[in-house]
């Protein structure tokens, strides 16, 4: 049974400051005591450098490091663990692509294509690419169901689209895309083009898997997933990963080197130049293990009502638009609306002073907000821990903010 | 923090004062917070070196139109060398209330807006 109460139980921040409701999620996730405890561990029992010592601590800690690896491979359904490579964000891995992958490969005349859904990780990287190297940068539009134009996305397939990078879950409308029909229907189109997807809002809160989507490029981030901070995690198929030189220079990815040249590790580990986030990812495989014993299809499950909930209850508050699709079942954990005559900036104050943690403003997504024509947007978003009590209380602060602007 | 929607801001923030457009001006700036959507514009119609004329238009949060509107009341009729003068200090005691960083970009929007203005008209502001 998935209790969400007794979920709260297991992070320690709502021990702290039992008021507060956190509906900010897709920003960053709290993170449950075993990954607190998991952090402590290594900082207390191994703290040392990763696959340098022959001694004892060392080896703990680079097994500790390698195994989270492994965990994520096995989590979201990579073929092997070198398809792992970690990275500070889901930004640094899409920016690792771009650098990697992108730099030496798209030229002028080229096509890119992104989305108008994008968060700015997934845009702007793209949009300076082809600024660079004189690519073409193509933006598919929006359906007026908030869905992706699918038929926009297949008629700006060519023969020279050398990527498409779009996002599984919007951070704004919440819209699921049909990650394996699209990229099926581009590959069939252009079988040549690579595919990035960003995961940094799916892989927290639905089953997720790499191999079957078909998929050349997953990113994501490890602090919307319940874990720490200062991780992200980027997914490749081995034979692109294997042809693409490094991104970063310096220890850790280093085989031998001479004074004219040097030579590299294989991949995962000749992307993770420098110490890592040693920690972070260790504490990361904590929030795996934590993900994986409630199970993904429960934790979707969970969402998916809150979320139907949430659309019913906020409907009820007057002037309250909501953004996005409205069928639970294409939706992810957002709630997103504007309430008429208010700034979202007010509606957030105004909730904070109630307890009520919501995000405002354009939520990186500037290009979205501008297509809808929209200033900015208020953001209620859930996680594990969201109960329909935290919507009720939401839903009652929207009514005092209504109230205070009539 | 519900202090901050007080009755006097809310008031300034649903009819704001001197808003809209002047026909005869010579001094005007704009500016925005991109990452609010926050956007306002400032008229004046200087004479005699006073304020002959104000006005503001655009969008924005409770706070920073109120900000706004109190700001063209406060200034109207008063003496260039005053404008010069007025600082983030003078906006906090009109607003009376205290601000979180994020929220004193959204007070000082049209304060930043006047001195833009007038400088644009030829005059270096002392703050």
């Amino acid at each position: 049974m998935f209790i969400p109460q007794r979920i709260k139980a297991d992070f320690p921040i709502f021990k702290n400051q039992p008021q507060l409701i956190y509906l900010d999620s897709a920003a960053s996730s709290f993170k449950p005591q075993p990954v607190l405890d998991k952090l402590n561990e290594y900082y207390t029992n191994y703290s040392v450098n990763i696959f340098r010592g022959i001694y004892k601590l060392s080896e703990k800690a680079t097994a500790e490091y390698e195994g989270t690896r492994v965990k994520v491979a096995q989590f979201i359904g990579a073929r092997r663990s070198e398809e792992v490579i970690f990275t500070r964000n889901t930004t640094e891995s899409i920016n690792l692509v771009m650098y990697a992958w992108g730099m030496p490969t798209v030229k002028k005349g080229d096509e890119i294509i992104t989305t108008i859904m994008e968060h700015h990780a997934n845009f702007v990287t793209w949009q300076q690419l082809c600024k660079i190297t004189g690519a073409r940068l193509k933006i598919v539009k929006l359906r007026t169901d908030y869905t992706l134009d699918i038929d926009d996305l297949l008629s700006k397939i060519t023969p020279r689209t050398k990527l498409v990078a779009f996002t599984h879950v919007s951070n704004v409308l919440g819209t699921i895309n049909p990650v394996k029909a699209l990229i099926k229907q581009i590959k069939t189109k252009n079988p040549q083009c690579l595919i990035l997807i960003d995961g940094a809002q799916a892989i927290p809160h639905l089953p997720v898997n790499v191999d079957e989507l078909g998929a050349d490029f997953y990113a994501f981030s490890s602090h919307k997933m319940l874990g720490p901070t200062g991780v992200g995690v980027l997914w490749g198929r081995y034979e692109l990963l294997d042809k693409m030189s490094p991104f970063q220079y310096g220890g850790e990815m280093i085989r031998a080197v001479y004074k004219d040249r040097s030579e590299f590790q294989p991949s995962p580990h000749k992307f993770e130049a420098g110490t890592p986030d040693i920690a972070g990812v260790i504490g990361l495989g904590a929030a795996i293990d934590y993900l994986t014993h409630l199970g993904m299809d429960a934790v979707r499950a969970h969402e998916q009502e809150i979320v139907a909930y949430g659309l019913e209850q906020l409907a009820k508050v007057k002037s309250l638009q909501l953004i996005g699709p409205t069928d639970p079942k294409i939706r992810g954990g957002v709630l997103t609306f504007t309430i008429d005559k208010i700034h979202a900036h007010d509606i957030a104050q105004i909730l904070d002073s109630n307890n009520i943690c919501i995000r405002s403003g354009h939520h990186c997504a500037m290009p979205l907000h501008i297509e809808l024509g929209l200033v900015s947007t208020a953001r209620a978003s859930v996680h594990v821990f969201t109960t329909k009590r935290d919507i009720d209380a939401l839903v009652s602060a929207l009514h005092k903010v209504v109230k205070t602007f009539a | 923090m519900d202090d901050l929607y007080r009755e006097n801001i809310l008031d300034h923030y649903k009819h704001p004062r001197n808003f809209g457009k002047l026909i005869k001006k010579n001094a005007q700036a704009s500016d925005n917070l991109v990452s609010c959507g926050d956007e306002l514009g400032l008229e004046l119609l200087l004479k005699n070196d006073r304020v002959s004329e104000v006005k503001f238009h655009g969008q924005g949060c409770a706070i920073s139109v109120a900000a706004a509107s109190m700001l063209t009341e406060t200034i109207k009729a008063k003496k260039i060398s005053d404008l010069q003068r007025l600082n983030r200090d003078d906006i906090l005691r009109l607003l009376g209330i205290s601000l979180t960083p994020t929220r004193l970009k959204c007070a000082l929007l049209s304060l930043e807006i006047l001195h833009k203005a007038l400088k644009n008209y030829g005059i270096q502001s002392h703050r």
